[in-house]
């Protein structure tokens, strides 16, 4: 027993010293731990933000001045007055996502207390301004209205008061650091064990060690030990000074918790990168098979968009792999300071989902070697 | 006398490393030409940068009376000279068959139908190859590889043929061929000037000229003869060594293997009828042997001819297809880890980890092999003493030059004292003088500790020094015997000789039964841009293409698949929401409240809670995602209209979904409290002075699949193309063929088209399925026009294959362009091409990316005609961009794409 540890831990130690000798890998895994984390963060923004907006005015009073003036950053950003014929070519080449008409008429209708009509036009293949945006158009309407009119606002039997948990402000840059973290550490874990694997069997290596008196499940544990490990140091990294220090997201949870999580994920991933490595033959196969996989894990595990509303089987299917656990775990420990007692179960997934790859890919990795 | 290439001062180094050093030469034209040393002293970088295909770093260097530092001059020549690299079939395309390997050579060259046919027919005449012609490359032995070679390099007549270790590692009947077959070629054309190295020095022998190199230095010119009379010596093998300076060549002395005893000791390693099948090809057919403890046992053969796979079965690497062998009495293929502490293995190439220094890679074998703790420093201190490697022990092994790194191969295979070793050709490009130091510290461990040796080469002198050989061809062993013995069967003087005379025997086939037909001159036109060569290209990749059919199906399905997960899977409805309510009145009228909420489609409601805490607790295990909370008193208020506050809490960890999840409520609870004003008043009451009427427009239904689908294939189109074509290009850099584009007149423009052409049209197909899919399988109507669509896409998919090629520009191996390519397409295209959040809601970098990334454009198109039935005005400033994409990628590409190495 002590034998094997001991070799598993001198593979990782030779992998380890090979890949700090890889300068263009290194670079990268600093760059997207880094940079691309702190991109990723700032770019994404609140979902109405800056969304074009412009308005067709029939009537020109003052009140439809009024109105049309009263749209500015950060959520909308006015793009004028334009004709009605303008409307649908800019609408048709995406110029604007609401354009509102104001009929003539509309000021006289307004102050002899009839109800006067608008319209307002909305880009519906925008899904994620579409909704929100025409909601804050319309109390912004209201209110402005109202203001003109000088009515105190009609007082309300039942008000509501909407109050956000976890991220007060829905400050997008907090969900999209986390966010960020997550799907890189998937994308390098899985792309450096698969290569690290591929570049063995390339060089000659893999061979040579097959004639040691060592076995295939102490040279794969070596890999994934080592490649998890300069993977949680950088992730230790992008959360403490990037995420923390420069984006300044307080993070709720126990950082030890989620790095415990982010040790069973990474020893699922990692097992999945060498599987990858193991069925493809040549380094474009491998590269589709990547592509492949990566992208539905980073647009379908939940990261992305509201997992509980994609079809039900889809769902299912999901779950079957370990990061869709993993980004519920670290949502509910990052976001809600969930603890231990809450989060077990995803946990027990990772690690149930990642025994299941490790093992099946053992079994392929062994008998690949064993066809030669 | 005519001189062929004129060489002033050239020098020439690889980082630290000096590989040739300030070289003054010139080289007679008409005539054979031989560059003789081991390897590593400067052959192939003088050979290369003599045809042009490295860039000069200093000197000059004029070739046909041309200065080739100028690119207009050199591609002026490029058609007079012909190069074929070290290795075998290294500018050949393994999948094409060997006429269609002939034939894109013949287009790189210009030659149209008529004048190719009857080309081909004839150099296929000549070389014996006319049976094969529908054989792929892949599939041929090793010396049929050299004169496919040789065919594609005589198909446009050179006046300069430049040959880098053509016959290494072929076996030495097919090196007779070639020599003779090069020496007919010579007879028809005299004026031809042949340039050759070799590590094979008795092969020099029937050059004209030979060039000595050593060390980046040249030390000696002059005939054979000369050289021979210079030394005082009887072989040019000595001859080399003997003009070497003396710290070299001290302490060498000619290598006297003691004879070996048979005191009738136990076998080491018997085999008997050993096979292996891979598929139908026969890689080792029944081979039998029994090896002696304490034996030296040799394989000899060329490469290809059954000797690793050998090896590989008997250290249990393999399995075999049929037999059985035994090491030490004890089955190999048994997994026994016994016997792997027993055996040291080296395999053919050099396998130990490069980034790893000397003393690195003996600490970690030796740990491996737990040698116990106490003992690994001393016996790493014996082995660096025994196997001179002291002044070595902190360099990486990747700046070792080649005789080091074998002297350390070997000490790690027996850092560990095994009793028998298995060496699979170790010598193979070594110098005569470490090969002889090498044999030296075999011999020591074969007579001094017992050892029992295994080894395979292609070096007739080696053979001689093993106690007993095996000859092996295609998997048979031909005759077994001490040396001697064998050539004495066949009545010869060499060994080499007799090898031959059994290769005949085998084979049926004679050295020279070819007879050269002469050609006509082929006209060395030059031309700044030829379709012809471009197509060559792009036919040729085309080909390569579809006999890859795993890679093929797989960028096709692969789009589908994720065509359908994708769409069906980027969801923006926001629904199914769980919902729970902390009812603290319990009347009639707050559970209607409750009711009005928890009835919509979007939420499902949970169990009901019954105290703040539990509310706080839920929400953070994740159970529900928003909670109503109506206080005490709810309907009391309400009766005597009094304002009440209802909270509602929201998880808002995903800003997206809260904001909408926000927008659901208020909606809901106007529509509650116009229900109760209807109640209790009769009417509703206007809230509002104005009516706002909302038209969603494009997709009234707002389903998300509508307006996914659209934007899915865009993406779709940039990570499969873009992917695809990288790895086309730099897997030619890796593979050795790139040297095609570098050593014919081919032009970067037509390459860079030529190879475009089949991932475009393979991407255009993938874009008609994927279009047919959404609007037949996914009812996703196409409003605007097809021909707009797909004249947008090719633009698009031109674009896509452009940014793959740039990137392996830059990129030197497969996976630093794989990760490259995945790292620069899919974070910009997921995050900031508008698949999400339209490009104009981007903030810092972010908006800047996703301007300048043609995606965001194609993703404007595609949705501006799939939904908006938008014309051509209405797309084309969006069209123009991916045109400007288009044009910058291509110069960019034009611009880093290098066509020398350095």
């Amino acid at each position: 027993m002590r034998k094997h540890l001991l070799n598993i831990f001198r593979f990782g130690i030779k992998e380890l010293r090979i890949l700090l000798g890889d300068k263009v890998m290194m670079i990268l895994i600093a760059w997207v731990f880094s940079f691309g984390i702190y991109i990723d963060a700032t770019s994404a923004s609140v979902e109405v933000h800056n969304a074009p907006i412009a308005f067709v005015d029939q009537d020109r009073t003052t009140i439809s001045r009024q109105l049309s003036s009263s749209f500015y950053p950060p959520r909308f950003k006015m793009s004028g007055l334009i004709s009605s014929d303008e409307m649908d070519a800019g609408m048709d080449a995406g110029r604007y996502t609401f354009v509102v008409v104001i009929p003539s008429g509309f000021e006289k209708d307004i102050v002899s207390s009839k109800v006067a009509d608008l319209q307002l036009n909305i880009d519906a293949t925008r899904l994620t301004q579409a909704g929100i945006g025409a909601g804050y158009i319309q109390q912004i309407i209201t209110k402005e209205l109202a203001d003109f009119l000088q009515t105190t606002e009609m007082k309300l039997p039942i008000n509501i008061v909407t109050r956000m948990k976890y991220n007060p402000t829905l400050d997008s840059t907090w969900f999209g650091g986390i966010m960020a973290i997550i799907n890189y550490i998937t994308m390098i874990s899985i792309m450096l064990s698969g290569a690290a694997l591929i570049r063995e069997r390339e060089h000659g290596t893999l061979e040579h060690l097959l004639v040691l008196p060592v076995n295939a499940t102490e040279i794969m544990l070596g890999k994934i030990w080592s490649m998890s490990f300069i993977v949680l140091v950088a992730v230790i990294f992008a959360l403490l000074f990037v995420v923390k220090g420069i984006l300044s997201v307080p993070l709720a949870g126990s950082l030890f918790l989620f790095l415990a999580g982010t040790s069973l994920i990474l020893f699922a991933t990692a097992s999945m990168g060498i599987f990858m490595g193991t069925i493809a033959r040549t380094m474009p196969q491998f590269g589709l098979i990547l592509i492949l996989t990566i992208l539905p894990i980073m647009i379908l595990s939940g990261a992305f968009t509201p997992f509980e509303s994609m079809p039900q089987a889809l769902q299912y299917l999901m779950y079957l792999l370990p990061n869709t656990h993993f980004v519920s775990f670290a949502q509910a420990v990052l976001y809600r300071d969930a603890g231990f007692a809450v989060v077990w179960i995803d946990m027990l997934w990772i690690f149930v989902i990642g025994m299941i790859f490790f093992l099946v890919t053992l079994a392929i990795f062994r008998r690949s070697l064993e066809k030669g | 006398m005519n001189i062929v290439a004129r060489l002033k001062g050239v020098s020439h180094h690889y980082g630290d490393v000096v590989a040739i050093d300030n070289i003054t030469l010139e080289i007679p034209a008409g005539s054979m030409v031989g560059f003789i040393g081991p390897d590593g002293v400067g052959k192939s970088t003088t050979m290369a940068l003599i045809s042009g295909v490295r860039k000069i770093q200093s000197g000059t260097i004029e070739v046909l009376d041309i200065d080739i530092e100028n690119k207009k001059n050199r591609n002026s020549i490029c058609s007079r000279i012909a190069y074929m690299p070290q290795g075998l079939g290294k500018n050949l395309y393994m999948s094409l068959s060997v006429y269609e390997n002939i034939e894109f050579f013949a287009r790189l060259f210009q030659q149209d139908k008529k004048e190719r046919e009857s080309r081909i027919e004839l150099l296929l005449q000549s070389t014996g190859l006319l049976n094969f012609k529908d054989r792929p490359a892949g599939k041929l032995s090793g010396g049929m590889k050299q004169k496919l070679g040789l065919c594609c390099a005589l198909i446009h007549d050179p006046d300069l043929l430049i040959l880098d270790e053509p016959t290494t590692g072929v076996d030495p009947l097919s090196r007779k061929q070639f020599w003779t077959l090069i020496d007919h070629i010579r007879q028809n054309r005299s004026n031809m000037s042949v340039l050759v190295a070799t590590a094979y020095m008795e092969e020099a022998e029937e050059f004209d000229h030979i060039i000595a190199m050593d060390d980046g230095e040249i030390l000696f010119r002059g005939t054979p003869f000369e050289l021979k009379e210079k030394t005082d010596t009887d072989n040019l093998d000595e001859a080399f060594i003997a003009l070497l300076p003396e710290e070299k060549s001290r302490g060498h002395e000619k290598l006297v293997v003691p004879k070996y005893e048979d005191k009738n000791e136990d076998y080491a390693i018997v085999a008997e009828g050993l096979t292996k099948k891979f598929g139908d090809f026969i890689a080792v057919d029944s081979v039998s042997f029994k090896i002696r403890k304490g034996e030296i046992f040799g394989f000899l053969g060329s490469n290809g001819c059954g000797k690793t796979t050998t090896m590989k079965m008997l250290t249990g690497l393999l399995p075999q297809s049929e037999g059985e062998a035994w090491l030490f009495g004890k089955l190999a293929n048994s997994g026994d880890i016994e016997i792997r502490n027993n055996v040291g293995y080296m395999t053919q190439a050099f396998s130990l980890y490069t980034e790893l220094s000397v003393y690195q890679n003996l600490l970690l074998h030796a740990q491996l092999f737990h040698i116990p703790k106490e003992k690994i420093q001393k016996r790493i201190k014996e082995m660096l003493e025994r196997f001179y490697l002291n002044d070595y022990r902190d360099v990486n092994a990747s700046n070792l030059p080649l005789g080091i790194r074998q002297r350390l191969s070997l000490a790690v295979a027996v850092i560990h004292k095994p009793q028998m070793l298995i060496l699979d050709e170790p010598t193979s490009g070594v110098d005569p003088i470490s090969r002889d130091s090498f044999w030296k510290l075999l011999v020591d461990l074969a007579r001094g500790d017992g050892v029992t040796i295994f080894i395979s080469t292609h070096f007739m002198n080696e053979g001689e020094r093993c106690d007993r050989i095996s000859l092996m061809h295609q998997g048979k062993v031909l005759d077994s015997d001490t040396p001697k013995v064998l050539i004495e069967k066949k009545g010869k003087d060499t060994l080499e000789e007799a090898f031959i005379d059994y290769l005949e025997d085998a084979t049926q086939e004679k050295i020279a039964d070819t007879d050269i037909k002469l050609m006509e001159d082929s006209l060395h036109k030059h031309k700044e841009f030829s379709l012809r060569r471009l197509f060559g290209y792009s036919y040729r990749e085309s080909l390569e293409l579809v006999r890859d059919p795993i890679r093929l199906t797989f960028a096709l399905v692969g789009m589908v698949f994720l065509l359908f997960i994708m769409s069906y899977g980027i969801t923006l409805d926001v629904e199914d929401l769980k919902f729970s309510a902390l009812d603290q009145d319990k009347t009639p009228q707050s559970r209607d409240y409750i009711q009005n909420i928890s009835g919509s489609r979007y939420f499902v409601q949970e169990s009901d809670l019954s105290s703040q805490e539990e509310l706080d607790r839920r929400m953070k295990s994740g159970e529900i995602i928003v909670a109503v909370v109506i206080p005490p008193g709810f309907a009391k208020s309400l009766l005597r209209s009094e304002s009440v506050d209802v909270a509602v809490w929201v998880n808002g960890a995903m800003p997206f979904r809260a904001e909408t999840i926000k927008g659901y409520l208020t909606g809901m609870h106007y529509d509650y409290i116009k229900h109760l004003a209807k109640q209790t008043l009769g009417y509703v009451p206007t809230l509002s002075a104005a009516n706002i009427e909302m038209r969603y427009r494009y997709n009234p239904d707002f389903k998300s699949l509508n307006a996914m689908v659209p934007a899915v294939i865009p993406m779709l189109l940039i990570f499969v193309p873009a992917i695809l074509m990288a790895l086309s290009v730099v897997r030619e850099k890796e593979m050795g063929s790139i040297i095609n584009f570098y050593a014919t007149p081919v032009t970067k423009l037509e390459f860079l088209i030529g190879k475009q052409i089949p991932y475009v049209v393979v991407s255009m197909i993938g874009f008609f399925g994927l279009v047919a899919l959404s609007v037949w399988l996914f009812d996703v109507p196409l409003k605007g026009s097809l021909a707009l669509l797909s004249l947008a896409a090719l633009l698009f998919v031109i674009t896509t294959t452009g940014l793959g090629f740039l990137i392996s520009s830059f990129a030197q191996t497969q996976i630093a362009a794989l990760a490259a390519t995945a790292i620069l397409t899919l974070i910009p295209t997921i995050n900031y091409s508008g698949l999400k959040d339209p490009v104009s809601s981007l903030e810092g970098v972010g908006a800047i990316i996703g301007t300048i990334f043609p995606v965001t454009y194609f993703i404007n198109i595609s949705r501006a005609i799939f939904s908006k039935n938008v014309d051509f005005s209405g797309v084309y400033p969006d069209m123009l961009a991916l045109l400007i994409a288009i044009i910058v990628i291509t110069l960019s590409s034009m611009m880093l794409l290098k066509q020398q190495e350095k």
